[in-house]
């Protein structure tokens, strides 16, 4: 990036305190709020920083990569006049950048002379469309149950160890324009993925570049990486960088973007340290009070725009610490997003791939995206239909485990045995198995045709009449 | 109008330190910088100030000027609010959006108002007429159907010496003159008010009137009264928003204010294009018709998200003082209290719990405070009624947005993380709920639909908490271990659950109940109750009620019974007889 070549700026040599990543410079004049600075140590090398605190002759500064090697003395601090840009361009796809969007792919700087705020804008709710259509990810207890919809944007809730990365890889394999359920596929353009890691292991990174290798979409991601051993201040700027990068190529060029960030876990302790060291009063956990309104500025980078015929679509990966879902990195997470996708560690144990756990699981705008015209009429309450039944399964398991299968009564067998089959032929399927939304909605009718017809009273008459191929003869 | 009051010292996130004049107000508002951004002080000491600052403050210098604006933070009211959409300090959004294109670029100025946009106003008040403050002079006509009432600003008073024939005024157009003393003053249809400030009524009404929502477990186990306040607690995904949505869309109110403060800006967005698109049960208008609304979403600036909740409020007694019922939802007030947290952290102030600062009680009394069923200073009754969002971390009610709230609502609709999971909506929790209006507008209930709606409540709720003691049993050994009436309680629970307190806000007959369909529903429910206990109990299995075909009916009752043809609802409690006369033979 080279904003001081373009801006100039002020110099200040010697710093007046260093603590962590933050350092306090003192003597310069004119500085902004959110400037960006360099950094020069006394070797010659450079890094760079930002300005989280103006006052008369004094500034505060967060380095990005960590002030190791940093002196009083000797470090020379530039300001740069200008609040942290990066370039943008479409040649970006199929390139590999750092955690604050340099080209570590050896290849040269991007060329173009548009450059971006990092930080972006909050979008006009009235310049927004609301989204409608969806996305046919393949997957059933995603298109089935918990539908995702181009400008969507819905996190994985994950823990430590579970096939989230799989999942997302999956997820961005076979995601096509959704279509209406007995429609021919038709060929849609096909969605440029945006990919940046915050403090995750390089096989991760690894993983997910040879994933899109394979299914040849390589030349359409564009990688912003900032590993476990990558500076940890970095982080905050890994994710707007990428944002940004995204918004570009939806709102600018129109294009649909699939945007994953992983793990936003790791992004959420970068920013408890920063705040930690800058004595702030935390809420809960140590996060800073601001968390909610840090991450919303992420996630609100989604949607659709009315001036363009793109899109961003976001699925943040989080790993919850003790898979604990009120912790504050996925609470808060879950209280912005569009829904969220919860794996869990019993199917996951249990063998069962995708191990989505359906009932916490949420896609706040399925009901939008599907039904009548979008993808088949029965949908929304043939889903509704699915998640009680399998609800009331929990239930009767946990009195099954008191008072054995065998006193159960008639029906509530039967919704054991539903249940069984739920996660066995609607949820697990293969890493490979991209299904289509009538296949989707056609395991689900077949097991709700397991239970008893008085029992489905969220599906129509109409619909029972038309689907169910269970052999209940009652009513 | 601003001159420079001072220069800034110190700038972090969205609060600024300054120094300069000592006259300058506490609660002032302030143009910031070269870029005159809007703020605030909220701090004043010596000749330094503190700004809380409702736009970016990026690339802002130390040594940059303030401007004294001597008025307090204010909103302007007049025709034209209705249909409006505005940020959390009222610019509109559609004209930031026009001049600025997608994105919200700082230093947007605009009139609130329109001040072209002409009005068919026509004078209610003749020359010669003694008139104070909230007196009607004209009433503008705001939409094709809703009458704007002009009043003389609360703090005016005096003899009119000119009235404006009717005809086609803009907002600056005078259309009154006022003489006080020596003085006369001319008056227009627009008038500003400061935000952080109630306006002033007589005196407050009792709250016995409910405001009916169209919701089955609001109105019928749950209500709110016009003019009350009620808070809506509950973890993410649990239908906060679709509540709030539900409820703007179909209470029975005549003014709408939905105030998006730190959320989605696809649920704005979403609102924008479907009410203008629905139409209002009662009046046969667009809903949008009806609504004001206030978008601060979670990506814009923290201050301004604080105000939000004033500006809402303040529109909201603006159109209770002509005599309105004003139905006022702020999804979520947990979002503001984090803002008033971040800008106190940012001040430094000792954190009482959680980092609050120690005045979140008292902001939380002075905003509920502000709903109320009044006396109107020009003798008309108006209310404004508050529905507030709680969103408690990690759903635990015990943190202190939702503890304080409750200390400042009489009705608490707790939502169910369980319950929503298993998509049982609403999800709001039977026997965690609570209003205190219940008895006050039980009155109200037997005068509208002649039937005693307290004692089947009450019978209902009997029910329901009944059914919970039994489901502990039944976790233990089962429900076959149980007699045959408690099982019946528990058949008719399940109809109470899934007939009457589920209610789908996607389904077009389910998402509104009529009062008399609420009542029916109930009545229906209870009426197979008492049936089918008087048949178990003289011995009839209760398998045999259980399969009953009528029971599917009354579950889908709920939307496949319009609220235009409830006698068919008759046709159902036919079906009991019919169906339970036949045990009821054979178990004589
Ligand atoms: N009354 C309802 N009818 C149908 N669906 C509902 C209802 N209430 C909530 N939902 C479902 O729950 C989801 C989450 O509700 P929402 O109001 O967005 O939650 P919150 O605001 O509490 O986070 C919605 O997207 C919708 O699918
Ligand atoms: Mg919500």
């Amino acid at each position: 990036m080279s904003e001081a070549t373009v801006l100039g700026g002020q110099e200040v040599v010697g710093v007046g305190r260093i603590e962590g990543p933050i350092m306090v410079v003192e003597g310069a004049s004119n500085v902004s709020y959110d400037e960006v600075v360099e950094i020069q140590d006394v070797r010659g090398d450079t890094r760079r920083g930002r300005v989280l605190e103006v006052g008369e002759g004094f500034a505060v500064v967060q380095v990005f990569a960590g002030s190791t090697g940093l002196s009083i003395d000797g470090t020379r601090v530039r300001f740069l006049g200008n609040t942290l840009h990066m370039p943008v361009a479409e040649e970006m796809l199929g390139r590999i950048f750092d955690g604050l969007g340099t080209p570590i792919d050896g290849g040269p700087e991007p060329l173009t002379d548009v450059y971006r705020d990092v930080n972006g804008q909050p979008i006009n709710p009235t310049a927004r469309i609301y989204p409608r259509d969806y996305i046919q990810t393949g997957i059933s207890t995603i298109d089935g149950v918990n539908t995702l919809l181009r400008g969507q944007k819905l996190p994985l809730f994950s823990g430590a160890g579970m096939p989230h990365d799989q999942l997302a890889a999956q997820i961005v394999r076979q995601a096509t324009l959704g279509r209406v359920a007995g429609a021919p596929q038709t060929e849609g353009e096909e969605f440029a993925i945006v990919f940046a890691a915050m403090g995750v292991k390089n096989d991760v990174a690894d993983y997910f570049r040879k994933s899109f290798t394979e299914s040849g979409a390589l030349t359409r991601v564009a990688m912003f990486l900032n590993l476990a051993d990558d500076p940890p201040v970095e982080r905050i700027v890994t994710p707007r960088a990428a944002l940004t990068l995204a918004e570009y190529l939806a709102y600018d060029l129109g294009k649909h973007v699939l945007v994953v960030l992983t793990d936003m876990t790791n992004y959420g302790e970068a920013l408890r340290q920063i705040s930690n060291v800058r004595g702030e009063v935390p809420s809960r956990k140590g996060y800073p009070g601001y968390l909610y309104s840090d991450l919303a500025s992420l996630y609100e980078r989604t949607g659709r725009i009315r001036t363009s015929e793109g899109s961003i679509t976001q699925i943040p990966i989080l790993t919850m610490p003790n898979d604990d879902m009120t912790h504050p990195m996925p609470d808060l997470t879950g209280y912005i997003t569009e829904g969220q996708i919860v794996l869990g560690r019993e199917l996951y144990y249990a063998g069962v791939y995708p191990p989505v756990t359906v009932l916490p699981s949420l896609s706040r705008l399925m009901k939008d995206g599907i039904g009548k015209g979008r993808t088949r009429d029965d949908h929304p309450r043939w889903g509704a239909q699915l998640y009680a039944g399998y609800a009331k399964t929990q239930d009767i398991r946990a009195l099954a485990s008191v008072i054995g299968e065998e006193e159960l009564s008639e029906v509530d067998q039967k919704y054991l045995k539903f249940g069984r089959a739920f996660e066995r032929e609607f949820v697990n399927q293969a890493f490979t198995e991209n299904r289509t939304i009538e296949r989707t909605l056609e395991i689900g009718w077949k097991l709700l045709s397991m239970l008893p017809k008085g029992e489905l009273t969220r599906v129509t008459l109409d619909e029972i009449k038309q689907y169910y191929k269970g052999d209940d003869a009652s009513s | 109008m601003a001159n420079e009051v001072g220069t800034i010292t110190w700038i972090s996130g969205p609060v600024v330190r300054a120094r300069g004049s000592r006259h300058v107000g506490m609660l002032e508002l302030v143009e910031v910088g070269q870029d005159r951004l809007v703020g605030e002080v909220i701090g004043l000491k010596g000749d330094q100030m503190t700004v809380q600052v409702y736009e970016e403050t990026a690339g802002m210098q130390p040594g940059a000027p303030i401007y004294g604006t001597g008025l307090p933070l204010s909103v302007e009211l007049g025709p034209g609010l209705i249909q409006s959409i505005y940020d959390g300090v009222q610019r509109p959004l559609p004209l930031i959006e026009q001049a600025m294109g997608s994105f919200i670029n700082r230093g947007a100025r605009f009139d609130s108002i329109s001040r072209e946009k002409k009005w068919k106003y026509t004078p209610k008040a003749n020359v010669g007429d003694e008139v104070k403050g909230g007196t009607i002079l004209g009433v503008a006509m705001e939409t094709d159907t809703f009458e704007h009432r002009v009043m003389v600003h609360p703090d005016d008073k005096g003899t009119l010496t000119w009235v404006a024939p009717a005809g086609e005024y803009t907002v600056n157009d005078t259309i009154a003159k006022i003489k006080t003393g020596k003085e006369e003053k001319s008056v227009t249809m627009l008038q500003r008010w400061p935000v952080r400030r109630p306006r002033p009524f007589v005196q407050r009404r009792g709250a016995n009137i409910p405001l009916i929502t169209g919701q089955r477990i609001l109105d019928t186990f749950f209500p709110v009264a016009k003019g009350g306040a009620a808070g809506i607690p509950g973890p993410f995904g649990s239908g906060k928003t679709v509540t709030q949505h539900s409820i703007a869309k179909w209470a029975d109110a005549e003014v709408i204010v939905y105030i998006g403060c730190g959320e989605r800006g696809n649920e704005m967005t979403e609102v924008l294009q479907e009410f203008p698109h629905l139409v209002d049960p009662r009046s046969g208008r667009p809903l949008m018709e009806r609504t004001v609304l206030i978008a601060n979403t979670s990506n814009m600036p923290v201050a301004a998200r604080e105000a939000s909740i004033y500006t809402g409020i303040t529109i909201a007694e603006y159109y209770r003082d002509m005599g309105y019922h004003v139905a006022l939802m702020a999804d979520s007030t947990s979002r503001w209290a984090e803002a008033l947290r971040e800008v106190s952290g940012r001040l430094e102030e000792m954190p009482a719990e959680e980092g609050y600062p120690a005045y979140l009680a008292g902001r939380l009394a002075e905003f509920y405070e502000r709903a109320g069923y009044v006396d109107n200073l020009n003798g008309s009754q108006g209310s404004v009624s508050i529905v507030g969002a709680v969103s408690p971390p990690g759903g635990d009610f015990s943190e202190p947005v939702t503890q304080h709230t409750k200390r400042f609502i009489r009705c608490f609709w707790a939502l169910d993380k369980s319950l929503a999971s298993a998509r049982h909506f609403p999800a709001i929790n039977w026997l965690d709920s609570y209003s205190e209006y219940i008895e006050d507008v039980g009155n109200w209930w037997r005068e509208k639909t002649g039937k005693d709606w307290l004692a089947m409540r009450t019978k209902a709720m009997e029910l329901l908490s009944e059914e919970a003691r039994l489901s502990q049993i039944v976790k233990l050994v089962g429900p076959d271990a149980l007699p045959y009436a408690e099982r019946m309680v528990l058949e008719t629970s399940r109809l109470i659950r899934e007939g009457i307190l589920q209610q789908n806000a996607t389904d077009s007959v389910d998402a509104y109940s009529s009062v008399e369909k609420q009542i029916r529903l109930l009545e229906l429910v209870l009426y197979f109750h008492e049936r089918g206990m008087a048949i178990v109990k003289r011995g009839a299995p209760i398998n045999l009620i259980h399969d009953l075909p009528v029971v599917d009916t009354i579950i889908r009752a709920k939307s496949s019974v319009t609220n235009e043809e409830i006698n068919k609802l008759d046709d159902i409690q036919k079906m009991i007889d019919q169906q339970m006369g036949q045990l009821d033979a054979e178990y004589r």
